[in-house]
């Protein structure tokens, strides 16, 4: 009995919803609440584990840890520096890299330079290229990018070496390979991003662009680019977190070496890399200590994504309630 | 009145005779000439191509893909589709204020400004800005927040916005597609009133479903309807006259069908 039933004019055919549409529709609700729950108490544990793991390690190491620049298992001294220095210059290397890149492929495949189907077939080829494994990618990086690059290194070295950037000589991998290489892993995430983010641009902005006398670059870069502004910045922070985490690739090229080098063609290691290389031959000793660095790791990849979100919900902010 | 309408000298003739989208025929022959200093309203049902004729004024359509324009337009005795003319250019000289407002995400000012900045203009763009802003009656509601957004607007701020970033760069010709097509009825009335008002300096053309908004605001009328014998939908103008003679004594059997509501 409801309080409308009365209310029809002819044959009653509106009704409640039945006992078993309340049932579903609260199980729904259920799960899905479930699931958002899951993930972080996943993310939490993942925290907690590894914290509680690298606990013997930060009492012995302290912050001095993050500061050190010595790896020596033997005298059992650690310091990862070099290897949050390598981790964040390879990374923001690749994202100056593929960020370009990644952005002018979404402009390229979104503002009608090309026909639909031959955007299609681009669209296509640079999604397949975050299918390649990263061990393929390192491969490639060491048989090709290497001796591609040497010459042009040497080059700048020998020209340029004032610069610290050139300071040194390739020897073979080195940061400006691990980078390049790293750049085109994530290029994809960028450019599909970034696709979506530009696809989004309502016509009608860019019909008041053109309109008003724009000539294409002017709209696009005007006006279509920073009306998608947020989501290009989303797309870049995705990009630098996969490259903050990336191992495989950077472990076989930037060259595992404890160094601390502005140059581009020194080698170097990054925090991904280092634990992958040491986990198989680590001694009780030594778990902690790869834990507390996986801990560093892990707290830099997360602060990278909570500034970026940080960033772009006020910068969203800024233009929509300023009343 | 007449020896008066006579004198005025037309800005665009638009003497099309085909319009393509791809195969389709979508307008032919109609020959629009627009007034200097007046208001001329395009009306007609849905699909007799009063949009696709008014967008074909400034080359709008050159950005749908597979159209294509048979005749000419003349701009001041300029072919706007002659072979070496740059629709880019076209449009810096045409103003366009669209169906639907559409400022920029980004602040009241730079809307406005975008159109001068464009144009790499030297003097001084915070007094455009304010006039544009003041011309389309828009300056006292936002002078003190010019900094915000133009989102932040109401449709029909939004739209006066729209209006005041077309004329900022003051040029002669500003072409309206059914600019009250998404306002409420004050808000109609406001961009109506204002729509007067501009003639004084800019020549308007207006499309529009609202018979009613012609009559109030337009002084040449022209009448679209669809020709569907062919088995196409092909539209064309069937009559052009003062917006009084168009509705109180129309020529043609079509238009006083439609203006008195017999439209099939």
């Amino acid at each position: 009995m409801n309080a409308f039933e009365k209310t029809a004019v002819g044959q009653q055919i509106a009704g409640p919803p039945s006992q078993a549409d309340y049932l579903l529709d609260r199980l729904f609700r259920g799960l899905a609440k479930a699931c958002a729950w899951f993930i972080i108490i996943v993310v939490g544990l993942l925290l907690w584990k590894i914290g509680s793991k690298a606990i013997p390690a930060i009492q012995e190491y302290h912050l001095g840890f993050l500061t050190g620049t010595t790896w020596d298992v033997n005298k059992q001294v650690f310091g990862i520096l070099p290897e949050i220095w390598g981790t964040l210059y390879s990374s923001l290397l690749a994202l100056a890299i593929g960020g370009f890149f990644g952005v002018t492929m979404a402009i390229f495949l979104t503002q009608d330079f090309l026909p639909p189907r031959l955007a299609l077939l681009f669209r296509t080829i640079v999604e397949l290229l975050a299918a390649i494994p990263s061990v393929v990618y390192g491969f490639w990086g060491i048989f090709v990018v290497v001796p591609f690059i040497r010459p042009i290194a040497d080059w700048l070295n020998a020209e340029l070496g004032w610069i610290p950037f050139f300071g040194t000589t390739l020897s073979g991998p080195g940061m400006l390979p691990a980078s390049l290489v790293l750049a085109i892993m994530i290029l994809p995430t960028v450019a599909a991003v970034s696709q979506d983010a530009l696809r989004q641009v309502p016509y009608r902005i860019k019909e008041a662009a053109f309109g008003l006398g724009a000539t294409r670059w002017e709209a696009i870069l005007k006006v279509i680019l920073p009306t998608a502004s947020a989501g290009v910045f989303g797309a870049l922070v995705l990009g630098f977190g996969r490259a903050l985490g990336e191992t495989m690739a950077l472990a076989m090229l930037a060259g595992n070496s404890n160094q601390l080098s502005l140059s581009l063609f020194s080698p170097g290691n990054t925090l991904a890399a280092l634990l992958a290389l040491n986990f198989p031959e680590a001694g009780e000793r030594e778990v902690p200590v790869l834990m507390y660095a996986a801990l560093v790791l892990l707290l830099i990849t997360l602060a990278v994504n909570m500034l970026g979100t940080a960033i772009m919900t006020l910068s969203s902010r800024s233009y929509k309630a300023n009343k | 009145m007449a020896h008066n309408d006579a004198q005025r000298k037309v800005v665009i003739d638009c003497k099309l005779d085909k319009v393509f989208y791809g195969d389709f025929l979508a307008v032919r022959n109609s020959h629009v000439p627009i007034q200097k200093g007046h208001i001329t309203g395009f009306i007609g049902p849905s699909g007799c191509g009063k949009s696709t004729v008014l967008r074909s004024l400034n080359r709008m359509n050159d950005l749908v893909q597979g159209f294509r324009f048979e005749g000419n337009v003349h701009f001041h005795g300029q072919d706007v589709y002659g072979s070496t003319v740059d629709p880019v250019v076209v449009r810096r000289y045409i103003g366009m204020v669209f169906q639907q407002p559409n400022p920029f995400a980004m602040s009241i000012f730079d809307n406005v400004a975008f159109g001068l900045r464009l144009n790499r203009f030297k003097g001084d763009i915070a007094e455009r800005v304010e006039n544009a802003l003041k011309k389309a009656a828009l300056w006292d509601e936002v002078k003190n927040k010019l900094k915000a957004s133009g989102l932040s607007l109401s449709g029909g701020q939004q739209q006066r916005l729209c209006i005041a970033r077309a004329i900022a760069t003051e040029p002669s010709v500003v072409l309206m597609d059914e600019p009250c097509s998404a306002l409420d009825p004050i808000a109609t009335r406001r961009i109506e009133e204002l729509m007067v008002e501009l003639k004084e300096k800019y020549t308007i053309a207006l499309v529009t479903h609202n018979m009613q908004q012609a009559m109030r605001v337009a002084d040449k009328t022209a009448f679209f309807s669809v020709d569907i014998s062919q088995g196409g939908r092909t539209g064309y103008l069937v009559e052009l006259g003062d917006t009084q003679q168009i509705f109180e004594d129309p020529q043609e059997q079509l238009t006083q069908e439609y203006i008195r509501g017999e439209f099939s």
